[in-house]
């Protein structure tokens, strides 16, 4: 079998990760198992893009410690990593503006390694052709996701409809559904998913592992173990930096989410 | 804060095949010693894993050498759960109780302060309450002097799946889980919605017992079986921070679970089964 001819795919995950979570990881892994079986494609990255402070979530630490936590995380994985761009923008950044983001940059890098053979093909004309089909081949992003993000494609004012269009028509979804679920009615439900449903991969998790950081944040300030369910690095962060207190869980609180502020004004400011 | 010396000493042992041992198993043992750690009145001191030997045949249980490696290689980062491969290098199928009998024994002959006081009683193992000396026995206890500390008791650790393979014919004796909830005791950790207080209610063993088993819920649901593990490897699948980092590559680097591992023991009749099956028709 050539991997070669394979679409090259990059996996990105958008998320408070408060704190990152063996799960997080998981959704990693299983999809790039399903995506491998489809024959079609070739995964080659996975990016974590930890949501900026702006987002206004309840409990929500600062960005720089979510970003440490998941590179510790991170640090033994070959094919995902961190990307700090999404937390480091002045504001809140729709996540549909993180794709557009993230695809640019893939086709900058597929531009730079073109260029850098092109350079390279004079001293090495027979290496050339295999390299290049792998490189020039178009990569395609996909939003990674859990089973109730397509749930809350319904929650009024929290998604712009023509960035749910733009999302699954130019970009597409991989969605790890939990035993229970049944993201396939949610599709059914949207018109909209309904139409695009050729570009949203539903993997079904065959291990019930629902690590929510919300669970883990209760149990941290409750002093109870979260071994085993987070990387041993993160929690001597954790501990280090006293991060999760009773005090960081009541930030935010009464806050409205960014977006549900935005899309909710009807007469847009001037200052955009 | 109350004083830490009145606190009873709990080591607690998970017996079981850890074929191969995953982030579940070690979950366990964080959840019941957050438990006994919040009734104020527990103190765990020690986690034993104690892997099965070889000869309790069990479809797909591959050879205890690299189970017991592979437990070790789990527990290297935790500060208080051990393997022991007692158990696992007997020559025949042990019972449980037995397993329970022996670590006891190895902690009070372990125990300097102990030794005078408990060696007699628990030269009879499994009889009543002798194991227990200060369990029912409050005023004694305030009159020793500070310095000794109750006996440990040794509890054991499993899942519910555990508590309700009780009820299965000839896998276990009715004396040894008596033994096990009268002397030692039971600790279950359950999911919510779980059967396993209508099993107890159930059952008349351990109705009467009840207050020696401590059912500690699990506040996240995983559910990671050494059998979908080993299902995952044989396909192909990762199975990347469901075990531990340091088992993954001992598991690739031995090839330890494939299609032949997995049909070891087919058809072959569990020990305890054929133990207690022809026991029942003697």
């Amino acid at each position: 079998m050539s991997m070669k001819s394979r679409i090259p795919l990059i996996l990105l995950a958008c998320g408070s990760f408060n704190p990152i979570t063996n799960m997080h990881m998981r959704l990693f892994e299983l999809a790039r198992d399903h995506l491998h079986q489809t024959g079609r494609y070739q995964v080659i990255e996975g990016i974590m893009s930890p949501v900026n402070d702006d987002y206004r979530k309840k409990g929500l630490v600062p960005a720089r410690h979510r970003v440490a936590m998941a590179k510790l995380a991170l640090e033994t994985s070959d094919w995902i990593r961190v990307d700090p761009w999404e937390s480091e923008q002045e504001t809140w950044t729709e996540t549909v503006k993180v794709l557009r983001h993230h695809y640019n940059e893939s086709l900058r890098l597929l531009q730079y390694k073109k260029e850098f053979i092109k350079n390279k093909q004079p001293l090495e004309g027979s290496t050339e052709n295999s390299l290049s089909s792998h490189y020039t081949v178009l990569p395609e992003l996909k939003l990674l996701c859990g089973a109730d993000f397509l749930q809350t494609f319904q929650t009024p004012n929290l998604w712009k409809k023509e960035h749910v269009k733009e999302i699954v028509e130019k970009f597409g979804l991989v969605c790890i559904s939990r035993a229970g679920s049944d993201p396939a009615q949610y599709i059914s439900e949207s018109e909209l998913l309904t139409k695009f449903q050729h570009n949203i991969f539903l993997v079904k998790e065959w291990i019930q592992n629902e690590i929510s950081a919300t669970q883990i944040r209760y149990a941290l300030c409750r002093g109870l173990s979260v071994k085993y369910l987070v990387p041993d690095s993160v929690i001597s962060y954790i501990a280090h930096h006293n991060i999760y207190t009773e005090e960081s869980e009541r930030k935010n609180e009464g806050d409205l989410l960014q977006p549900l502020q935005l899309h909710n004004t009807t007469v847009s400011p001037l200052n955009d | 804060m109350e004083d830490p010396d009145k606190k009873t000493e709990v080591v607690l042992l998970a017996c079981g095949s850890f074929n191969p041992i995953t982030n579940m198993h070690l979950r366990l043992f964080e959840l019941a010693k957050d438990y006994f750690d919040e009734t104020g009145k527990y103190k765990v001191i020690k986690g034993i894993i104690s892997p099965v030997s070889d000869a309790y045949k069990k479809k797909g249980l591959i050879s205890a050498d690299h189970r017991v490696t592979m437990a070790k290689l789990a527990t290297k980062n935790s500060d208080w759960v051990e393997v022991d491969d007692w158990e696992s290098s007997q020559s025949e199928w042990v019972e449980t109780v037995k397993v329970l009998r022996y670590h006891h024994q190895k902690l009070l002959s372990s125990d300097p302060t102990n030794s005078l006081q408990n060696a007699l009683p628990l030269t009879k193992p499994g009889r009543k309450r002798k194991q227990e000396p200060n369990r029912h026995d409050p005023i004694k206890k305030k009159n020793q002097s500070p310095d000794i500390k109750s006996t440990p008791q040794i509890k054991l650790l499993c899942g519910s799946d555990v508590l309700e393979s009780f009820g299965i014919p000839n896998l276990w004796k009715l004396e040894d889980i008596t033994e096990i909830v009268q002397n030692h005791g039971l600790v279950c950790i359950s999911r919510a919605g779980s059967n396993v207080q209508k099993f107890i209610y159930e059952s008349d063993v351990l109705w009467r017992h009840k207050n020696n088993i401590h059912l500690v819920e699990e506040w996240i649901t995983n559910d990671i079986s050494s059998t979908r593990i080993r299902r995952a490897l044989r396909r192909g699948q990762s199975i990347r921070y469901l075990v531990p980092d340091v088992v993954l590559a001992y598991i690739k680097k031995n090839n330890l679970y494939n299609p032949e591992s997995e049909d070891k023991n087919a058809g072959v009749v569990l020990a305890p089964l054929q133990k207690y099956a022809s026991d029942s028709k003697n």
